[in-house]
């Protein structure tokens, strides 16, 4: 049998965090309230989204401390996490996006795949800045308004109507598309957490030599240019892009990667 | 050399690609972003800061909504729960996607003491220090969601059929709602009992228009902003003192024209023979 460890740990906590802020509304639960723009953790803690706090502030205003703060904490949480474990433990467009993903591969649309060339990776820096522009210059928080993670997440809590579309958009796009097209190349919040969790202490190391190079891992991770060193050499992950998924420590059956502490390594040398 | 001047001219192509489709990009969306944020005719929460100030400080987490729906007063008769009046706007509302609104004639604001939905608010969105009163206590009468509107001509009462659903309705009755009393000329001995809104009391709460008997009600709650008039500095009440602080920073406008170099005329009989 397939080993789905972290899969199905991934998956208990996003539907475990998703089904907390949905009892908050329809049950009165205190456990994790609001959704992700803003939510209070136990009644007590306040949680803001940076990527939204930063284009709220610049469309000119100022919010309350609880927001600021709120901020601050997700920030510094994710940088020790790794800022993309927001993207595949938390974000319930993964879901979407996880179901395109496996579904291209049992259809083998990737062999047919377009070469899209103005779509890079890259891309999604380019619309977090432009977010923050466009922010700025309209006067409102602007990747809200058309953000499918919290349409999604509010969807769940206080029901969909025709917001649906957007996500149906989104699984099309990244089903027919552009593979890993939405989370992988578009999305600013992403792109935002990417660059949180540059240098998070959470990481997937590789043992080169245990790889059969069978490049499963590669195959199955979403963002596979962060897994360069495949056989070739014993590091860690470095990449503020990988998403901590553990899917590639999930597929290696050859005990190759592995999660660890970045710096646990440079701990032992000072030993 | 050649090779370095490629690469040269590839980069430059690609940043050029890169700034040109951000460009590009970012015109649809400011288009967008100022299409979608032009949606006037909503009801925010109490407390709310002026429709654009709310667009930009709420960050559509959903706990005054939430907070709203799960207040304790929010009962039926049963103990059933009722309906919050707060929704968030998803797709198809046509309201600024995630923002919390309320229909009264749906839900109306039932003005709980406590004002649950508005302390919760984290990013001050809703400011709670609109609603304090002297004693610096919650009052949510102090709140100015909106401001009702009386229809004449499909108010009953005007009709001089006897209603005062609204008048009963209404949360601060015989203040912001009072009757007018009138004769009815058309049968010479009834009188016409008519609906007045007070729009330094009203608090827009809808209860009124929830409670209105007409098919569509004739009187509802719109934005103060597109309820509410402006006489501006030209018009003041000469007897009243206060008012006239109003306008104390008026200046005199002068408009300086090729007419104005012409001596004053008595341009209504010049020119006339006699």
């Amino acid at each position: 049998m397939k080993n789905i460890k972290y899969l199905l740990l991934r998956r208990a906590t996003q539907f475990t965090l998703l089904f907390l802020y949905f009892g908050a509304n329809a049950y009165g639960w205190h456990m994790l309230e609001g959704t992700f723009g803003s939510s209070k953790l136990f009644g007590l803690i306040p949680l803001a989204d940076p990527y939204t706090t930063i284009q709220a502030l610049v469309s000119g205003i100022l919010l309350g401390a609880d927001v600021i703060v709120g901020a601050l904490i997700i920030t510094f949480f994710y940088m020790v996490v790794g800022g993309r474990a927001f993207c595949s433990w938390v974000c319930p467009i993964n879901l979407v996006t996880d179901l395109a993903n496996w579904l291209r591969r049992k259809l083998k649309l990737d062999k047919e795949e377009v070469n899209y060339r103005f779509l890079k990776r890259k891309t999604r820096y380019w619309i977090m800045a432009l977010g923050i522009i466009v922010s700025a210059i309209v006067g409102v928080a602007s990747f809200e308004l058309i953000s499918p993670i919290t349409i999604m997440q509010r969807g769940i809590i206080f029901g969909f109507g025709a917001g649906v579309s957007v996500i149906i958009a989104i699984f099309l796009f990244d089903l027919f598309g552009v593979k890993n097209g939405w989370c992988g190349h578009l999305c600013p919040l992403g792109a935002t957490y990417s660059l949180i969790g540059a240098k998070s202490i959470i990481r997937v190391e590789h043992n080169h030599t245990n790889c059969t190079n069978c490049m499963e891992c590669k195959v199955v991770c979403p963002e596979n240019q962060v897994l360069h060193m495949i056989h070739k050499e014993s590091i860690s992950v470095t990449d503020g892009e990988c998403t901590n998924c553990g899917r590639c420590i999930d597929v290696c059956n050859d005990n190759a990667l592995k999660f660890s502490i970045l710096n646990s390594k440079i701990r032992r040398k000072d030993d | 050399m050649a090779n370095s001047n490629n690469n040269r001219r590839k980069f430059m192509a690609t940043t050029l690609q890169s700034v040109g489709l951000t460009a590009l990009g970012g015109l649809l969306w400011s288009g967008y972003a100022d299409e979608a944020k032009a949606s006037p005719l909503v009801l925010r929460p109490p407390g709310a800061l002026s429709e654009d100030d709310f667009l930009k400080a709420c960050i559509k987490c959903g706990l005054c909504a939430e907070a709203c729906v799960n207040r304790d007063s929010n009962k039926n008769r049963d103990g059933s729960k009722r309906e919050g009046t707060l929704k968030m706007a998803k797709g198809g509302d046509h309201k600024v996607i995630g923002t919390p609104f309320f229909e009264p004639r749906d839900v109306p604001c039932y003005m709980c003491d406590d004002i649950p939905c508005v302390p919760v608010c984290p990013s001050e969105a809703l400011d709670i220090k609109s609603l304090l009163n002297k004693n610096e206590e919650l009052d949510i009468n102090l709140a100015h969601m909106g401001l009702a509107v009386v229809h004449k001509e499909s108010c009953v009462a005007f009709w001089g059929i006897q209603c005062d659903a609204c008048y009963r309705a209404c949360p601060i009755m015989d203040k912001a709602i009072t009757l007018e009393y009138q004769k009815n000329e058309r049968t010479g001995k009834h009188a016409f009992l008519l609906p007045v809104v007070h729009s330094d009391v009203c608090t827009g709460c809808g209860l009124c228009e929830k409670a209105c008997i007409t098919e569509k009600p004739a009187i509802f709650v719109l934005p103060r902003e597109h309820s509410m008039g402006k006489a501006g500095d030209h018009y003041v009440k000469g007897w009243d003192k206060k008012d006239q602080e109003r306008v104390k920073d008026a200046k005199a406008i002068h408009t300086k024209d090729e007419r104005s170099k012409r001596e004053v005329s008595d341009y209504l009989n010049d020119e006339v023979e006699y």
